[in-house]
């Protein structure tokens, strides 16, 4: 890639705002993700007595969390490409547009 | 094998699927009795023959590098994600998982949980990337500002370490599951499936490979659904019903609904957790599938359709392992005079089979197991012979001075040395406890492969000599410290007690490459590595924007 064409999408306020926007939701969600995963974990560590907790039915707390972290695990990929494939591959669209 | 055995984290599952040996060993009757599988034998054929159709109709359209590398980045995000979770939803993975639940009821699903909990985290910060910056190989991101041999030499060797450590679990699995459910001896299974592999491979390329891979995740789906909505149709569709038969009859009792021995060691379970999360983001022939699509839209629909089948496919594996213990443990047919299961642990769902569905859901079910095998070591052959070609032949040994018709010539004759080689290793380990090899595989993709990679994408800063040396500290750390645990040191070499006092060494290992990566680097004030930090800029833009990734990628 030319050194010009390159500052010239940097200074893109498309860019900029894609370069935000997928940043910090990339982020959070990465981060919503190991908290729920490694909050799990140490639930299950160190919090037996609360995931062993009947809540009806013959079924722990435990069954719910664990279907919960496979669910977030399927919203998160989902959330993620919902608002990717939109808003953001239009932002790439401009920006591709604009170097033509 | 003892229930508390299996509880035990990650080798356990292997552990499991190799007590046939040892069952083959002093049972031979019990192998003997399912040499009449007629109908897993049929549909395992049929199978065999519909692939082999594909892998024709594949090698009439693979003629470039890139059909056979990456099926020429036509395969849509849908067909990919189907691939990419039947890369994952292995044999041992089946039938394993669903033993787990048998054995010891919830640990199974935080199991489970593990290998699922990395996609999220490879959509939200990789997926785009690795498709804008690669074309062949993870090694093309690693090396894409940094110097060529170097770092294709080390990607290469993560790749090909990774591969063989996961390949000879799945041969030596593979045997051990073929003897029994087809009557077939163990040799004949490994040279079956190491031939199947290679023409599939060396004839289809990437293209044959990846339809193997989406018809039997589509079979095993289908399977699984099949078998789960049997076990509910059983219990009248009510879910306590199952789960209070469960807690009735399973010595356990009511310890199997709630978590058990699996998070004993809480930094044990953290470090596998590590493993799996961010092993995950290093397998090579998982990484591989990014270049097979056409852009950064499609990759992150791969990774959304991957991460919805392997949820869906785990939660089957639940109510699979609930269905075998209500169903299975209480009919004696199954079980053998001490109350095990007959053939070892790992045959749970195959029983369930036979209990909800009769001999021809058995010999579905056996046949799927088969297929299973053949799509995932066709695809981690791949990537092998990929790197090998790609990589070490193309650009270390050649500098990059090799036209393609040279580069797919080696290419197949590394497949085919790979094969040679699967069948072998398969054959001498047929006696050997292999049980921490894949979590071996997943601490090395961790800790020698995914922070290179990451660094690589994120991290101005990051130099060759950084990438090297941290690399192979990483690499080298996941290994001896393997060989430290328990999984080898007492089980394998037969010492009193381990070194390492844990099961995986992803915990240390990964953060420690991490350090030593980025130590190595900001103490590199080479001019090299000055050209190196100023060539971020470009591969930036790229990687956020696809700009440049069309066409022949220069580099």
């Amino acid at each position: 890639m030319q050194a010009d064409m390159a500052s010239r999408i940097r200074n893109n306020p498309d860019f900029v705002e894609l370069e935000a926007k997928r940043g910090r939701f990339g982020w959070t969600l990465t981060i919503i993700m190991l908290v729920i995963y490694y909050g799990f974990i140490l639930l299950l560590a160190f919090a037996k007595g609360v995931m062993a907790m009947p809540i009806g039915g013959g079924i722990t707390l435990a069954f719910p969390l664990g279907l919960g972290v496979i669910a977030s695990a399927i919203i998160i990929t989902g959330v993620y490409v919902l608002r990717a494939n939109g808003e953001y591959d239009r932002l790439t669209a401009r920006i591709r547009e604009s170097v033509r | 094998m003892t229930a508390s055995r299996l509880a035990r984290a990650l080798p356990a599952i292997f552990a499991a699927l190799l007590a046939a040996p040892a069952f083959a060993a002093d049972a031979v009757g019990q192998t003997e009795k399912q040499a009449t599988n007629v109908t897993a034998i049929v549909m395992f054929v049929v199978f065999v023959l519909f692939t082999l159709g594909i892998t024709y109709w594949a090698a009439k359209r693979t003629r470039s590098a890139s059909t056979f590398y990456t099926a020429g980045g036509q395969i849509t995000g849908l067909q990919n994600g189907l691939a990419i979770a039947g890369d994952y939803m292995s044999a041992a993975s089946f039938l394993g998982i669903s033993a787990l639940v048998y054995s010891s009821g919830y640990d199974g699903l935080i199991y489970s949980i593990g290998f699922l909990v990395g996609w999220p985290i490879i959509m939200a910060l990789m997926a785009e990337r690795l498709r804008n910056l690669g074309r062949f190989t993870f090694a093309d991101v690693v090396s894409y500002r940094l110097q060529q041999g170097p770092l294709r030499a080390l990607a290469a060797t993560g790749t090909i370490v990774v591969v063989a450590f996961y390949l000879i679990a799945q041969m030596v699995g593979a045997g051990q599951l073929i003897k029994l459910l087809f009557g077939i001896d163990y040799i004949y299974a490994e040279i079956i499936v190491g031939v199947l592999m290679i023409l599939y491979v060396t004839f289809g390329g990437m293209l044959a490979t990846t339809w193997v891979q989406i018809i039997k995740a589509c079979l095993l789906l289908g399977g699984a659904t099949l078998m789960a909505l049997l076990v509910l149709i059983t219990f009248g569709f009510d879910i306590t019903a199952l789960f209070a038969k469960a807690v009735e009859v399973h010595p356990k009792h009511a310890a199997i609904m709630e978590p058990g021995a699996m998070v004993a060691n809480p930094i044990s379970a953290i470090s596998l957790g590590i493993a799996l999360m961010f092993g995950t983001a290093g397998l090579p022939h998982i990484l591989m599938r990014f270049f097979t699509v056409a852009n950064q839209k499609e990759a992150r629909k791969s990774v959304f359709w991957a991460t919805t089948f392997i949820g869906y496919f785990y939660i089957l594996t639940f109510i699979i392992g609930f269905g075998a213990i209500t169903l299975v443990a209480t009919n004696p047919a199954y079980l053998d005079a001490k109350g095990a299961l007959k053939g070892g642990g790992n045959m749970a769902a195959v029983w369930l089979a036979d209990a909800v569905g009769g001999n021809l859901l058995l010999g579905f079910i056996s046949a799927v197991a088969f297929a299973t095998i053949l799509a995932v070591v066709s695809g981690l052959t791949l990537a092998g012979a990929s790197a090998i070609s790609h990589d070490l032949y193309a650009s270390v040994f050649r500098h990059g001075r090799v036209n393609e018709r040279d580069e797919m010539r080696i290419s197949k004759g590394a497949t085919v040395a790979l094969g040679i080689l699967a069948i072998l290793l398969g054959i001498i380990c047929e006696k050997q406890n292999v049980a921490y090899m894949v979590g071996l595989a997943f601490a090395i993709a961790a800790s020698a492969n995914f922070p290179v990679l990451f660094l690589s994408m994120y991290w101005k800063g990051l130099s060759t000599r950084g990438a090297t040396l941290g690399g192979w500290i990483g690499l080298i750390l996941a290994v001896v410290l393997t060989v430290l645990s328990k999984g080898i040191w007492v089980t394998v070499l037969g010492n009193p007690a381990a070194i390492f006092p844990y099961d995986n060494p992803a915990l240390f290992s990964m953060p420690l490459a991490f350090l030593f990566t980025w130590f190595f680097s900001v103490t590199d004030h080479s001019a090299s590595a000055q050209a190196e930090a100023d060539r971020f800029e470009g591969q930036y833009i790229r990687s956020m924007t696809g700009i440049g990734a069309e066409g022949a990628a220069t580099h």
